[in-house]
């Protein structure tokens, strides 16, 4: 087996390796309002964990429990086998890192990043040691006499980032992280951040909304819905094998082809879509009964765009371009069906187009098709 | 047990040392999470004994009977001949306020007053504080502070310049007289005229302040989608600033109501003998005529039908704002 | 952008609104000057009525009293308007919240006549029970003054907490800070301009109540107000002219200074934030 040397960073593969952080059967209410619904999650030591989701999903709360700010209503927290439930967040081995960067206004960069050594009651010579190496792990030596409002947003950024690393913290929990950057920065930080987790192999539990910074960041996501936990893995497996109708939809766009079980083997399944207009066959097997309710999803850049009919039989469609949008490496085609539903599909621009014109034009009659095992079976 | 009883003796003194850190360790923690009863618990005695404890000293003494005496109360508990405790509780007072015309038509009158004064405020400082709003942030901080500055000047010596300007030989006689409207100066001193005057000139400000607060959070272009979308400006304004200023104009017309319905000053200058006002009454009733049982009775009538219906007002505003606006 | 008509209705408005509020103070100045006893007839240019409001040890004793209890009130309300304020907005709710909230926003809509009587009826009721305030004056209106002006403080106090949010401090907390810690480091010093304005606020109340103050005072203690509302209640007096103007133009000088130095300081931040943007360009 060459799983041995995976475990090594994937520890949650591992039965006999100890979770850093364990959540059991955690709910907070505010009110009559269930923010986070009972529970349960194990995050590892060294690990950079998403919780992803929209707005008002429990994210935020759930986080805000780690940091010890809100208290579970039930349930039990525990970060290196030591209950938090009575930790108050001053004591507790995890530091945060805020999406506003709340870096107080009233001290200058330096003293904003040595507030948490002076509360742990460090000497000075070790404080100026410390606080020096971090500004300078972010390259920001030359700015330490300056105040938060004298700083751009990413230099911000980058202090709020070392004033929760420089206690070194068991666990560093970053909220949106990146929200506040432009696009072009936040391509850049994201990279930045990953290094820096790597080089100090502290646990990371990163909160945010945006699936691509999930994707880009994480070993493992947490997606998150209505205060409960919809699916956790690795983003391959998020993607790839999403487990529910809403994760697939929430991650990556999909196209989604309603049916019923029509022959159910081992090795293959065959659904039939409702309308009984089309066939698609998958070549792995799946527990679902026969006439079971399904659906069979489709990512857009698995299915293949033609305007000659395909060889193989199975898993084609026919249709009329309706829209191209061009995104200048791929291009997005949003295909007409007979029954008037819209598949996209993405296509690669492998060569430049001819005289501005595209693989399809508007209008034209095309045929898609995708490989058996490309397409995914979801029963809810 | 022969053998235990060393290590019992040990251990008591290890308890006995225990108990002392965790004796000063309790302490410390008590402290650390006796710091926040302090701080509530020294302003909340300070209100209970300055602002609370004082109303229930006026609503005893309102249910007392007058006596020319000092103090000029009854006592309301007294022992009796033969021993008992009796409790004399007289609500002459309050029947008095009733049956006597003076009471209800000067409570009357001083809302009244303070209504027309409060509209009119309304009309002076809405379109200042808009205008104001709309000004480059320059002038706007200049103006803002033109607004306030008066506030910091006295308010007492700010009704004093009125009297100089309405006096029979006052400025204001002396133009119309020159502009030839008038023979003779006519009497403004004195009068509601003059106490109009007075209450709008000194509470104008605490009508255009959270007016302008109000104005300067609205979004302008919702003036400008209106127009795009086929208002003309009268209409804009009737169904989309008015409507989005209420806050400001109930908040703003609160702070100018309220204070003015219990003006003692304002009448007291600028009205002279001519206008009662219910601030004014009480205050002569309490040092001209000595009725502490009057005036407390005055004062209690004032809370209940005044600044009770104003608090409970603005709690359900809040309640209002926390889930609507 | 706006329809002209209504931009000239609008500007002369603010003009008229601002004529209204200072050309009263302006001629109150013109005719401290004035010779003549008789205020409003001008008798020609003077300034013996300056020298007669110097002169009049009554003057002199009243301000000082007035300026004693405004800074003893201006300190203690803010003391505790500080301290009711973060009470309520960040202790969650404790017993008797409810009440304490209600009480510390209500003498902001009392009627001064009733705090005022109140407040007699309770010194007198406190001196028949426990011998104690002997004598009304500094004591009773200081504390009459620090119990209404403490509630100005608290609404000022409990805005600026809400508006500058719980962030700042959970921040503090999580990196090690104990709550009595981040109140010393972080809200407070964030607390302080509006503690200023507190003060500020406290301090011109005091100097400018009347009513209040000739409910609680006893007998030979007059603050400077009850010593101009009895001169000008007998009709107008030059010498209170005199003493306006001081108060008038000292008020819109200590303003003016504020203001330059609070825009100064603006300024520069402004330009600061201004400069730090380019750091992401780098």
């Amino acid at each position: 087996m060459t799983v041995s040397g995976e475990i090594l960073d994937q520890h949650w593969l591992d039965s006999r390796a100890r979770p850093f952080i364990h959540i059991r059967g955690v709910t907070k209410q505010f009110g009559g309002f269930t923010a986070v619904n009972n529970v349960d999650l194990d995050i590892y030591q060294g690990e950079l964990f998403c919780l992803l989701g929209g707005s008002g999903c429990g994210k935020t709360t759930l986080l805000r429990m780690l940091a010890g700010f809100e208290t579970p209503t039930s349930g039990v927290i525990s970060i290196d086998g030591v209950d938090m439930n009575d930790v108050p967040p001053y004591e507790r081995p995890v530091n945060m890192m805020f999406q506003s960067y709340a870096l107080f206004p009233h001290m200058n960069v330096e003293n904003n990043v040595a507030y948490g050594l002076k509360r742990d009651g460090l000497s000075k010579e070790e404080i100026r040691l410390r606080v020096g190496e971090m500004l300078a792990m972010v390259e920001l030596s030359d700015f330490s006499k300056r105040k938060p409002h004298q700083l751009s947003g990413g230099q911000k950024q980058r202090v709020a980032l070392a004033r929760s690393l420089v206690k070194r913290p068991k666990v560093l929990l970053l909220d949106e992280p990146l929200g506040a950057l432009d696009k072009r920065l936040r391509e850049q930080t994201q990279f930045e951040l990953m290094n820096i987790q790597d080089r100090l192999g502290v646990t990371f539990v990163v909160v945010t909304h945006d699936q691509e910074e999930a994707m880009t960041l994480s070993t493992r996501i947490a997606v998150m819905d209505a205060g409960q936990f919809v699916q956790v893995g690795t983003p391959t497996e998020i993607y790839e094998y999403p487990a529910t109708r809403r994760v697939a939809d929430f991650i990556g766009s999909i196209n989604m082809f309603e049916g019923r079980v029509t022959e159910n083997d081992a090795d293959h399944v065959v659904v039939d879509s409702t309308d009984n207009a089309l066939r698609f066959f998958m070549d792995h097997g799946a527990s679902v009964s026969d006439g079971s309710r399904v659906w069979v999803a489709v990512r857009p850049e698995k299915i293949r765009l033609s305007r000659t009919p395909p060889p193989n039989e199975a898993n084609q469609i026919e249709g009329v371009v309706q829209d191209i949008g061009y995104l200048g490496n791929v291009s997005i085609y949003r295909v007409r069906l007979e029954s008037g539903m819209i598949v996209e599909v993405t296509v690669p621009n492998q060569t430049r187009p001819r005289d501005g014109k595209h693989a399809a034009g508007w209008e034209d009659r095309v045929f898609l098709d995708w490989e058996a095992s490309s397409a995914i079976l979801l029963t809810r | 047990m022969i053998i235990m009883k060393p290590t019992a003796v040990k251990s008591t003194g290890i308890q006995r040392y225990q108990q002392m850190f965790a004796g000063v360790s309790r302490l410390l923690q008590q402290l650390q999470a006796q710091w926040k009863s302090v701080v509530v618990t020294v302003p909340y005695f300070w209100m209970l004994l300055f602002f609370l404890a004082p109303f229930f000293i006026i609503l005893k003494i309102s249910v007392a009977e007058s006596l020319i005496a000092s103090p000029p109360f009854s006592d309301l508990l007294e022992w009796t001949r033969d021993g008992a405790l009796s409790i004399r509780l007289s609500f002459e007072n309050y029947s008095y306020l009733w049956k006597d015309d003076l009471y209800i038509n000067t409570y009357l009158g001083s809302v009244k007053i303070a209504g027309i004064s409060t509209l009119l405020c309304l009309l002076l400082g809405y379109p200042i504080a808009y205008a104001i709003v709309r000004s480059p942030p320059t002038t706007k901080n200049i103006l803002l502070m033109l607004v306030i500055l008066p506030f910091w000047t006295s308010f007492l010596l700010r009704v004093y310049a009125w009297m100089g300007l309405l006096a029979d030989q006052g400025l204001i006689n002396d133009l119309l007289i020159w502009a030839g409207i008038i023979d003779s100066p006519i009497r403004l001193l004195y009068s509601h005229f003059a106490v109009y005057v007075g209450i709008i000139y000194t509470y104008v400000p605490f009508m255009i302040l959270p007016l302008y607060a109000n104005m300067e959070k609205l979004d302008m272009t919702l003036h400008e989608a209106a127009a795009d979308l086929g208002a003309r400006p009268a209409v804009t304004f009737l169904t989309v600033t008015l409507p989005m200023t209420w806050p400001g104009i109930v908040a703003g017309s609160l702070l100018v109501f309220i204070p003015a319905t219990g003006e003692f000053i304002i009448p007291d200058l600028l009205g002279g003998g001519n206008v009662q006002m219910i601030g004014r009454v009480l205050y002569n009733e309490f040092h001209s005529n000595h009725d502490w049982p009057v005036a407390s009775a005055v004062a209690v009538a004032l809370l209940v039908l005044l600044v009770l219906p104003m608090m409970v007002y603005q709690k359900v505003q809040e309640k209002e704002s926390g889930s609507g606006w | 952008m706006v329809k002209r008509g209504s931009s000239t209705f609008l500007l002369s408005m603010l003009c008229f609104g601002m004529a209204f509020l200072y050309v009263p103070m302006f001629l109150l100045i013109v005719y401290s000057f004035n010779n003549s006893k008789i205020v409003p007839v001008w008798g020609g240019f003077s300034t013996r009525w300056y020298k007669v409001l110097f002169e009049s040890e009554e003057v002199w004793n009243a301000l000082a009293l007035s300026v004693k209890i405004a800074l003893v009130n201006a300190s203690f309300a803010t003391l505790l308007g500080t301290l009711a304020g973060l009470a309520l907005v960040r202790f969650g709710s404790f017993r008797g919240r409810t009440l304490f909230g209600g009480m510390v926003s209500a003498p902001l809509v009392m009627p001064e006549v009733i705090t005022g009587l109140s407040l007699l009826m309770l010194f007198i009721t406190l001196k028949e029970f426990v011998g104690w305030p002997d004598k009304r004056g500094f004591a009773t209106i200081t504390i009459a003054h620090i119990t209404f002006s403490m509630a100005y403080v608290a609404v000022i106090i409990q805005s600026r907490l809400t508006g500058m949010g719980t962030t700042l401090e959970e921040a503090a907390q999580d990196l090690g800070a104990r709550p009595l810690r981040v109140l010393v480091d972080i809200t407070l010093p964030l607390l302080a301009p509006g503690m200023l304005a507190g003060w500020l606020l406290a301090f011109t109340l005091s100097l400018d109540d009347l009513v209040i103050a000739s409910f609680v005072t006893g007998p030979g203690s007059n603050t400077l107000p009850m010593l101009i509302y009895s001169r000008v209640r007998l009709g107008l007096r030059p010498d209170i002219n005199a003493l306006a103007t001081i108060i008038i133009v000292t008020v819109m000088f200590a303003v003016a200074i504020a203001g330059w130095i609070m825009m100064r300081q603006q300024k520069q931040k402004e330009r600061e934030m201004q400069l730090a943007t380019t750091g992401d360009a780098q």
